[in-house]
């Protein structure tokens, strides 16, 4: 160290240093004082507007105040859907004192299941300040009441009365209406309302419920608020009120669709009923069906796995989305058809049990003899649609089908649609195109024309399209299905030769009426008759079943079909329904038809004789249902149990 | 100084001037803690004021010794300190993640605290024996980088960052001021600046966080820089002249974390605004630049290094406070004294303006007998 060797460092000299850097500390201090009066200057007056607004949206949140769905009724106001009004529990996450404590207490007096407690723990763990986390909902009141009770002990735990949805109907309206639940990440991504995030709201799920959504939603209001940082409520200030959602009238006779889905009974199947003059849809029923109920309050994974495992699809609407070779059903079409390519109805074929085809003998269900064609739609003679729609060639006869409904896809708000195929030689042509291994050859072949023309083949349809070919052909009308709104003036006529469609529904009234194939599914009415069709679905190629579709497994057995309208002299009603696997429109599809339009015209006798049939079952629907629920819960718990064991 | 007949000498020979301040100060304190606790005198305001006045005796009394005691005392005192953060090491519990407390029966001893003047005093005691001529040798840095590196040490691994910097802060300034050579100090300071990324990693991680946040406080709003945030919500939300008192929504909804503590300017110019932020400012320069007064008239060289050293010690607690609220410093935890609530700050300071008090006092007797 001889750095300052020079000169000796003297009392002065430190005298003088300690002045000199006094002064420089001095100088530091006042320029710190400097830059905090000037920093304090910026903050607080430069940028005063930019933090009074920060601090202004800390002090005032909005509390979205979720609004009360609409209802949806029938054409006679009856509710389907209603709201009911029910208690639930929320946390406040930033007043949760002393959550281990709080959340073992509230599990026990909620009898919350233990995938219901994670669910809290995951979202209370990504939850922060004042928005509240869902603890319960549909709470019953005796456990709400014990969590009111407690209060004091455990804060930031939050009891309120809310609202859920219910419908009366239960799984009769399951389909047609589908369910709310709350919204998910990915819908609240698409939509960012933070409506969608509040506890307690939901949004339509499936079914009209969802496709209604819009108009059921209604517009949420605000509550203005000052909260502290923890989310404590200080005072209220002007709040903004919420409305409602629009109620939503259906087409739908609420009563003749609960009687519909009872009458389905534990099979499998769907039944569309319409009025044939307006297009209205009275009934729109899918069986087996989920309980709405229980899925707006969400669906347990138990309830869930059991739904989708089960072989008669609960949760498949039927109705729109499983798809049918029509079967005989469609022979009324292909009458008009050939009526309209100019052949005379009264033109006997000959049916020896079959149509001889080149080298390949068709059959028919039985040995006709000489028929016509009111004969032959009467006793479904294939012999005589083989014929004569050989005669014709399909492609003239494609058109009647999508004319009558068929192929189409209609303007309803459903969720989806499956619309099948008619098929014709230009379908064909381009099948092949696509699919070389599923078409064989290009060229529409006459046995083509022939499997079409009973029904088999590449044609497919869904029920809803069965029901509006039944519809158009019973009032002649160009009639669309609809599913909103009480309509009252009828379809525009299709223009179809009116003897033309008289000769076919006389077929049709044979069917039922005369020594027909749905002989034994007359109306018990005075004066009120059912014409119809029967129609029977191959599942399996009929060489491949020694039974021919008639007996064996449940799931190889024939669907049962049957189209139809009401009264015969002067078309209302008209529909159809499908039974799979019930092996026959005559025996499953047919009775049901039956029992559904006489509940429209005397309701007492229908219910009295759906009693009966309902014993039978075990119990009403809702007994049925009932006893299904409790089904799950027990094994819930026992699959809960075992992980534990 | 106040003459009169009526005041008996020893009262009026006190430095009411700088009471006055102090009090003022204070008193602002306790309105502000009034208002933080939502106008009501507890659980704050009423024990920072009894605090207060407690220590502004404590003062008072410490004035009246005489800068020989001090001197006396000031190497065992210094000792003693040291024996105490070891002890803390060994014995004290841990608070709040940081061992800073020693419980000594019914008392809560925090020997950091202490540090911060005596640090100051010890300096200039050491650098008054160093004589002139020897300043500029190594002689006379080593004992003093010793001197101040072992508590700073100490008091670093407690952990407690703001505290260890005060006492270094206010160790340099004594050196500073005593002559060391310059190149003691900027040596050091390049080297701080090429180690900074390996003293990071060495970091606790909350300290890691803290300045991590102060680098880049938008990285973590609702985490550390959550306090920056709000703090500058509520300072700048305060306008000219304030929201009026007990009308800060920050602090009162309690957005402002730690209103009453660290972040007690931020509660005070939300609601007295830049007008009562600048006054709060001005006054502390003004106690500061008394300090200064006194270390500047001192006739001896301990007093003037020590004057000057005890002044850098208010001058870094309201500085650091102050730079750290307003988002110009990260965040150390450093209370601003008399103003947020706690004893220890208002401890410190009172401690060190009645040793400057009493070299004040030397000065003036002394001046009388010469």
């Amino acid at each position: 160290m001889k750095m300052e060797s020079a000169r000796r460092f003297t009392t002065t000299h430190q005298s003088i240093t300690f002045s000199r850097r006094m002064m420089l500390l001095g100088l530091g201090q006042a320029g710190v004082g400097a830059v905090l009066i000037g920093r304090l200057g910026w903050l607080s007056v430069a940028e005063n507007e930019h933090y009074q607004l920060l601090s202004e949206s800390n002090r005032v949140q909005l509390i979205i105040v979720p609004p009360r769905r609409g209802w949806i009724v029938d054409r006679r106001n009856k509710p389907i859907a209603i709201n009911r009004s029910d208690f639930r529990v929320d946390i406040i996450p930033d007043q949760l004192e002393r959550p281990a404590q709080t959340l073992t207490m509230l599990r026990q007096l909620l009898d919350l299941p233990a995938d219901d407690f994670q669910r809290v723990l995951d979202e209370l763990k990504a939850a922060k300040g004042y928005r509240p986390v869902q603890v319960a909902e549909n709470v019953p009141y005796e456990n709400y009441a014990a969590v009111t009770v407690r209060l004091p002990e455990m804060s930031g735990v939050q009891p309120m009365r809310g609202f859920s949805r219910y419908y009366p109907a239960g799984p009769a309206v399951g389909h047609l209406i589908g369910y709310v639940g709350a919204a998910s990440a990915a819908e609240y991504e698409k939509e960012k309302n933070p409506l969608l995030i509040t506890p307690g709201f939901k949004i339509g799920k499936e079914g009209l419920e969802e496709t209604l959504e819009s108009r059921l939603r209604g517009v949420p209001g605000g509550q203005r608020v000052e909260l502290t940082a923890r989310g404590k409520l200080v005072r209220e200030l002007e709040p903004k009120p919420d409305r409602s959602g629009g109620t939503v009238q259906l087409a739908i006779d609420a009563d003749l669709q609960e009687f519909t889905a009872r009458r389905m009974g534990e099979e499998s199947g769907s039944c569309v009923i319409m009025d044939c003059m307006t297009g209205d849809i009275l009934a729109m029923v899918s069986m087996p069906a989920y309980d709405p109920n229980s899925f707006s309050d969400g669906i347990g994974r138990t309830e869930w796995k059991m739904l989708s495992e089960d072989e008669r699809q609960p949760l498949r609407n039927k109705v729109l989305n499983s798809l049918y070779p029509p079967g005989s059903t469609i022979k009324p079409m292909g009458a008009l058809a050939i009526l309209k390519a100019g052949i005379d109805p009264s033109q006997r074929i000959n049916c020896p049990g079959g149509y001889q085809l080149g080298n390949r003998f068709f059959r028919c269900l039985g040995r006709h003899g000489s028929v016509d064609m009111r004969r032959a739609i009467a006793k479904s003679c294939n012999t005589y649609f083989y014929a004569m729609g050989n005669r014709i060639g399909y492609d003239n006869i494609a058109p009647t089908a999508k004319l009558l409904g068929l192929g189409a896809k209609f303007d309803l708000p459903v969720v989806s649609q499956n619309y099948g195929t008619v098929p014709d030689s230009a379908w064909k042509a381009k099948k092949f195109e696509t699919n070389r291994r599923v078409v064989e050859r290009p060229d529409w072949t006459s046995s083509d024309t022939l499997n079409a023309s009973i029904g088999q083949g590449f044609l497919i349809v869904n029920p809803l399209q069965l029901a509006v070919m039944a519809a158009r052909i019973a009032s002649g009308r160009n009639v669309q299905p609809m599913l909103l709104g009480v309509h009252d003036s009828p379809a525009p006529l299709l223009g179809f030769d009116p003897k033309h469609l008289e000769t076919v529904r006389g077929g049709m009234w044979e069917v039922v009426n005369g020594d027909g194939t749905a002989g034994a599914s007359r109306l018990p009415l005075e004066g009120i008759q059912m014409s119809g069709k029967t129609g029977t679905a191959q599942v399996r190629r009929l060489s491949a079943s020694a039974t021919r579709g008639q007996g064996g497994d449940w799931k190889y057995r024939d669907h049962g079909l049957f189209v139809f309208f009401a009264p015969s002299d002067k078309p209302r009603y008209a529909g159809a329904v499908v039974i799979e696997h019930g092996m026959g429109g005559a025996r499953a599809a047919a009775p049901v038809a039956k029992d559904a339009l006489t509940f429209l015209f005397d309701r007492q006798k229908a219910l009295a004789s759906l009693a009966g049939l309902e014993q039978q079952w075990g119990g009403t629907l809702a007994e049925r249902t009932q006893r299904r629920a409790e089904a799950i819960k027990a094994a819930a718990l026992g699959a809960a149990a075992v992980p534990r064991a | 100084m106040i003459t009169s007949a009526i005041i008996p000498r020893p009262l009026a020979r006190l430095p009411w001037r700088l009471i006055f301040m102090i009090t003022g100060i204070a008193l602002f304190g306790v309105i502000v803690l009034y208002s933080a606790a939502g106008g009501s005198p507890q659980p704050w305001a009423m024990k920072q004021g009894s605090i207060f006045l407690f220590f502004l005796g404590a003062a008072v009394a410490i004035s009246y010794v005489s800068e020989a005691t001090i001197k006396a005392l000031i190497f065992p005192a210094y000792a003693a300190i040291v024996i105490m953060l070891i002890g803390v090491e060994v014995l004290g519990f841990a608070a709040k993640g940081a061992q800073r407390w020693l419980d000594i029966g019914p008392i809560r001893l925090q020997p950091s605290e202490f540090m911060k003047p005596a640090i100051a005093l010890t300096l200039a005691r050491f650098y008054e024996l160093v004589p002139a001529s020897e300043i500029k040798k190594w002689r006379a840095i080593w004992p003093a980088l010793v001197i101040l590196g072992v508590p700073a040490a100490l008091i670093l691994v407690q952990p407690d960052l703001g505290t260890c910097l005060m006492v270094v802060f206010c160790g340099l300034t004594v050196m500073y001021l005593a002559g060391v050579p310059l190149w003691v100090f900027l040596a050091p300071a390049g080297a701080v600046a090429v180690a900074a990324p390996f003293v990071y990693q060495m970091l606790h991680g909350y300290q890691k966080k803290r300045v991590d946040t102060f680098l880049d406080p938008e990285s973590d709003p609702l985490g550390t820089g959550y306090h920056i945030a709000q703090s500058k919500i509520a300072i700048g939300s305060g306008g000219l002249s304030g929201k009026g008192f007990l009308n800060g929504s920050q602090s009162h909804l309690d957005y402002l974390p730690e209103g009453h503590t660290d972040f007690a300017f931020a509660s005070l110019v939300e609601e007295w605004g830049f007008i009562g932020g600048t006054i709060l400012i001005l006054a502390f320069g003004a106690v500061i630049l008394w300090g200064m007064r006194v270390s500047i008239n001192a006739r001896t060289r301990f007093a003037q290094l020590a004057a000057a050293g005890l002044t850098a010690c208010i001058f870094f607690y309201s500085g650091i406070n102050l730079l750290m609220v307003m988002g110009l410093a990260p965040v150390v935890g450093v209370p601003l004294p008399l103003i947020s609530y706690g004893g220890s700050a208002v401890m410190t300071v009172m401690f060190c303006l009645g040793l400057l008090m009493a070299l004040e006092r030397q000065q003036r007797t002394v001046s009388r007998l010469d």
